[in-house]
């Protein structure tokens, strides 16, 4: 059950648990157990709403920075890692393989206050070597989900 | 000038659903919710549609080999060992066709001479007895009951089989009524069809949308093999009813006349649609899988709705339909659903569609959005309250 009803709250997460309950064929207490259990061990780690800040008149700008940093002895990557996703602008930061180390995903609200972070906040750290960040132009699909594109039942009548 | 047409054609009636779903596209208010179409309303997972987009890219546009493409064949042929543990031979056990409902076609046409009985299971999908009739045939229903949970018994079958009796058709899980067969209700009626010397027409195109356990195939029961017709297609289980594909495994003798009459009516079936199909087949298990959930939690949805608003409905195991009973109202299915499409703006299709025995019935499909269903279901419920306050 664990599974599918991680699956369901994935995509909604506002759903009632009661309705959770009927759609996976358990009791309304086993699927609030579950929930809780899993908050507890920390793998639903949050209820978040996916929203396309486009469609509102709030301005933001979001980037993605590719660091290379040299790992400090007997903390890896981990202890350069908590001093970036510290700061709050700080919205995603994973460990990557390959040309660079760390990539971190970065909202502001302006060009500027990115800049200023790069420059004044990241760049200045000791251990980062160096930064390039990329400007997101437009964001097609987030979470899964295809943003801006309603769908609509296209099926013909058919005799079946 | 004479009569340019054939009598059996004429004299074959319209089907019940075109009626009703006429009547719903004349609608043309926006609220109308639709649970009348028996299609996925997933569209075909993305590494599919990408198969058949790069075989038109490379200018694979012309026939393939008539009973199908070789690999696609082969691929057939490993996914039902890997189900079903049968084994079929690609070269000439196999006949790819122009989605399932060809298949049942040109079975019936390589199977009957004039006159020889098919026995048909109602409710069920309204092509077996029509196809019978322009196959020379003669369509026998056998009216099953819910009470059976419209499973086929041993005893009905026994009944219906007379000395011109030739073919069996078994649709399980089934459309309408989401009913399946379990190994042992399958092992009942094989002893009678062995014993009396028939044949079978197994449609097993909802066999993936199967939630108690897995689909069990009736060529899997010792002595059905060599007298069955296995027949399947992607539609159902990899949501992809456009692209027209389905397929027929069976004895040699038997394939070897349909692909006869495939070659000869339709030539092969649609080369993208086969490059999309050995995708799905070698890549698409998870698809299934996934939907398949889905489908399994919109059942459940609308067996509680039901269950909340006491409406009697027995608990189908199968494809993506409910059947629920509607007695109590004192209406006909026909009356029922006309009437629930004009003060709540629902369409569902009246059980009648698919037999007389399916009087009393109501199909509903959840091919629909949870959304979509919830909407029907609260608007059902008010629907069901009024009338029982007007029958009080």
């Amino acid at each position: 059950m664990r599974e599918q009803l991680l699956k369901i709250i994935e995509k909604n997460s506002r759903i009632d648990l009661k309705e959770l309950a009927v759609l996976l064929g358990v009791e309304e207490i086993d699927v609030v157990n579950e929930m809780a259990a899993m908050e507890a061990d920390g793998t639903i780690c949050g209820y978040h709403t996916l929203i396309n800040w486009e469609n509102t008149s709030i301005e933001t700008v979001s980037a993605l920075i590719e660091v290379r940093v040299t790992p400090q002895r007997g903390q890896g990557f981990d202890h350069i890692a908590e001093r970036i996703y510290n700061y709050p602008e700080v919205n995603a930061l994973y460990l990557i393989s390959g040309g660079y180390d760390l990539l971190i995903s970065l909202e502001g609200k302006t060009l500027k206050e990115i800049s200023m972070f790069v420059s004044e906040k990241l760049a200045p750290l000791d251990s980062v070597l160096s930064t390039a960040t990329h400007f997101i132009l437009k964001k097609y699909k987030d979470h899964g989900t295809v943003l801006d594109k309603k769908k609509s039942d296209e099926r013909e009548m058919i005799i079946l | 000038m004479r009569n340019p047409l054939a009598d059996k054609v004429v004299e074959i009636k319209p089907s019940g659903i075109r009626k009703f779903f006429d009547l719903v596209s004349e609608m043309t208010d926006k609220d109308v919710v639709s649970l009348g179409v028996g299609e996925p309303d997933f569209d075909t997972p993305w590494h599919i549609r990408e198969e058949g987009i790069y075989s038109l890219e490379k200018g694979r546009t012309s026939y393939t080999s008539n009973a199908g493409m070789k690999e696609l064949k082969q691929e057939i042929c490993n996914y039902i060992n890997r189900k079903q543990g049968v084994t079929y031979n690609a070269a000439n056990e196999v006949l790819v066709t122009v989605g399932g409902s060809e298949a049942i076609d040109v079975a019936l046409r390589a199977m009957l001479n004039p006159g020889e009985e098919v026995l048909i299971p109602q409710p069920c999908y309204v092509s077996y007895d029509p196809c019978t009739v322009l196959a020379g045939g003669v369509p026998v229903a056998i009216n099953l009951k819910a009470e059976n949970e419209f499973r086929l018994t041993a005893q009905e079958l026994r009944d219906a089989i007379t000395d011109k009796t030739k073919v069996l058709i078994l649709a399980f899980p089934n459309n309408p009524t989401g009913a399946i067969m379990e190994k042992k209700d399958l092992e009942a009626i094989a002893e009678v069809i062995i014993e009396k010397d028939i044949f079978v027409i197994s449609d097993e195109i909802y066999s993936e949308l199967s939630y108690a356990e897995d689909h069990v195939s009736i060529i899997t029961l010792p002595g059905m093999r060599e007298r069955t017709i296995m027949i399947n297609g992607f539609s159902k289980a990899y949501s992809m009813t456009g692209w027209r594909l389905g397929y027929a495994c069976g004895p040699a003798n038997i394939i070897t006349q349909m692909t006869k009459i495939h070659q000869f009516a339709i030539m092969c079936a649609p080369t993208t649609s086969q490059y999309a199909a050995i995708e799905a087949l070698k890549n698409g298990d998870a698809d299934v899988a996934e939907m398949r959930d889905v489908y399994n939690q919109r059942r459940r949805y609308l067996l509680h709705a039901f269950k909340e608003m006491g409406l009697d409905c027995f608990e189908p195991f199968g494809a993506f339909y409910v059947f629920p009973c509607i007695k109590e109202f004192g209406m006909t299915s026909d009356e029922f659903a006309m009437k629930f499409l004009e003060t709540e703006k629902v369409a569902v299709v009246p059980g009648t569609a698919f037999g007389d025995c399916g009087e009393g019935f109501l199909r509903i499909s959840y091919a629909y959005s949870l959304e979509n269903l919830k909407k029907a279901m609260e608007r059902l419920e008010r629907f069901v309250k009024k009338l029982r306050e007007e029958q009080k």
